[in-house]
């Protein structure tokens, strides 16, 4: 159970850093007075990818709260990185993005910190 | 100089964002397992679970800091490249295992830790190079 959690917390990572890092590139810069986090709101509630971006942030948190309950957070905050490998993967395959040599070592060496905190 | 100004503004600014996002992310992570850990029934896919969970004031902390983590990480991402954010970011791994030893008292192995420095090193790797789709790029560093 706690691998399949795992899983869903990354996959809905990946998918709400993709459409958030897209979506506020447009949106311009924010700030976080009161002011500036009203017309955060405000940009969510507007722009349909990133409020879709924060709904998998909501999704990946709620997994998140699960596997928090199953599990010790020192295994449950470090094991969520395995996102750096899906985007790896996905950036390549999907993105068809040029991986370099330091991505692939990085998103190995990410895998193999996963492994080791699961171990 | 004006010019000057402003990019030392932004800069200040995105420091602050950041440590701020660290902050908050710690006491998030932290109060939510403490809280979770005290809910009786297990989490599953049923909806209300989740919803009377929330009235556990630790897990309630632990939402409202983790909201306000993903509100300072927009707007950090709105000042900085996600190729700075991700490595700097990672830093939140390490410290989400410290405090589960130090303030939740998890056994926490060498085995763990070693992994856990294993992801921040190759989170900072993947981070570095987000942003370099170029061959060219990426080889000249």
């Amino acid at each position: 159970m706690r691998w399949v959690l795992v899983t869903v917390i990354v996959v809905a990572t990946v998918l709400g850093d993709l459409l958030q890092s897209h979506e506020m590139k447009r949106a311009g810069e924010q700030s976080m007075t009161t002011h500036g986090v009203a017309r955060l709101l405000r940009t969510i509630a507007q722009r349909r990818l990133l409020f879709m971006g924060v709904a998998c942030n909501a999704v990946s948190f709620f997994a998140f709260m699960a596997l928090v309950q199953r599990e010790a957070l020192s295994f449950a905050v470090p094991a969520s990185a395995a996102s750096y490998v899906l985007e790896t993967i996905l950036a390549k395959f999907v993105l068809h993005e040029y991986i370099g040599k330091r991505r692939i070592a990085g998103a190995l060496a990410v895998l193999g910190g996963v492994i080791l905190v699961g171990g | 100089m004006e010019g000057q100004r402003r990019s030392f503004s932004v800069v200040l600014k995105t420091y602050i964002l950041l440590l701020l996002f660290l902050a908050l992310k710690a006491l998030g992570n932290s109060s939510m397992a403490w809280g979770m850990k005290q809910v009786p029934e297990t989490m599953s896919i049923n909806p209300a679970l989740y919803l009377r969970a929330m009235l556990n004031p630790f897990v309630a902390i632990g939402i409202a800091a983790l909201i306000l983590a993903l509100l300072t990480r927009m707007a950090l991402l709105s000042l900085a490249d996600l190729s700075f954010v991700l490595p700097v970011t990672a830093i939140g791994y390490v410290v989400a295992v410290f405090l589960g030893q130090r303030f939740l008292h998890e056994t926490v192995t060498h085995q763990r830790w070693l992994g856990t420095l294993l992801i921040l090193a190759g989170a900072s790797l993947v981070g570095s190079t987000a942003q370099n789709t170029n061959p060219s790029a990426e080889d000249r560093q």
